[in-house]
């Protein structure tokens, strides 16, 4: 799936970086985690994966680092302050940010293909 | 320690503090990007980097203060933390997946949820955990290239 389209099923905003040169340069979105607890990520995300966290922090975003992923969805309406964006952006990671659930953002997805890690 | 021609190619050591969370990650996230420069593969550094971020958290979650290394040498990587702090009471138990002494704030981060140690283990080949209680831990967690 391309991450435009990411974007519109989630209704989602972009806060960090360029979805159309990502579909043109990179994967196509086919697996995701959700989860509110690094160390669960940590532990379980494999590469190629979208990250899908209500977990605004600094942390998240370095743990996406830790693990190259590279596109990070914050849910529930959760927005990241200036200083989460800019290392975001320092270290070429998508933010992108939807108003719905993590179970309706999962369940969209999932409705259109997207697998977990299971 | 490392005589008999066994010193380490090359080595990066930082300090890390305590409680300081907007810190933490950071040199982790260093380590990352010297392995890179060396040109060591995605998938060690991937490894390193998970156990690197793992031990630098326990260190700021838990201590006062302490140091986090990485040593490259030839056949190897390893990450060492050394820390000034509360020690851990039982290291067995605290290798258990699920087993936390981490307050709500940490939990509230995304970490203290017990994996930290058993995260250490599953990317390492090899880890090392000796601790004393009101002094401080030592992990010295190693990943081999083949």
């Amino acid at each position: 799936m391309k991450l435009q389209e990411v974007k519109d099923i989630l209704n989602a905003k972009v806060l960090v970086g360029n979805l159309k040169e990502f579909d043109e340069n990179s994967f196509a979105i086919e697996r995701v985690f959700a989860s509110d607890l690094m160390s669960d990520v940590l532990a379980f995300a494999e590469e190629r994966t979208m990250l899908l966290t209500g977990l605004t922090n600094l942390q998240a975003i370095r743990t996406a680092e830790m693990l190259d992923i590279e596109v990070v969805v914050f849910v529930r309406g959760k927005l990241p302050n200036q200083e989460i964006l800019n290392l975001a952006s320092e270290k070429g990671i998508i933010i992108l940010a939807t108003d719905n659930s993590m179970y309706d953002s999962c369940g969209r997805l999932y409705q259109k293909g997207v697998k977990g890690m299971s | 320690m490392n005589k008999n021609n066994n010193e380490p190619k090359y080595t990066v050591s930082y300090s890390l503090k305590g409680k300081d969370f907007l810190e933490g990650g950071k040199a982790s996230s260093k380590i990352k990007s010297r392995l890179k420069d060396l040109g060591i593969s995605p998938e060690i550094i991937r490894r390193v980097a998970i156990i690197a971020f793992e031990a630098e958290m326990n260190v700021i979650i838990h201590a006062y203060h302490g140091t986090i290394k990485a040593e490259i040498d030839p056949e190897k990587i390893a990450i060492e933390t050394v820390d000034k702090g509360p020690g851990i009471e039982d290291v067995e138990k605290a290798m258990e997946e699920g087993y936390t002494t981490a307050g709500p704030e940490v939990l509230e981060m995304g970490f203290g949820a017990g994996m930290g140690l058993p995260n250490i283990k599953r990317y390492s080949d090899e880890v090392d955990v000796t601790s004393q209680v009101n002094e401080g831990t030592r992990l010295y967690a190693t990943v081999y290239f083949n």
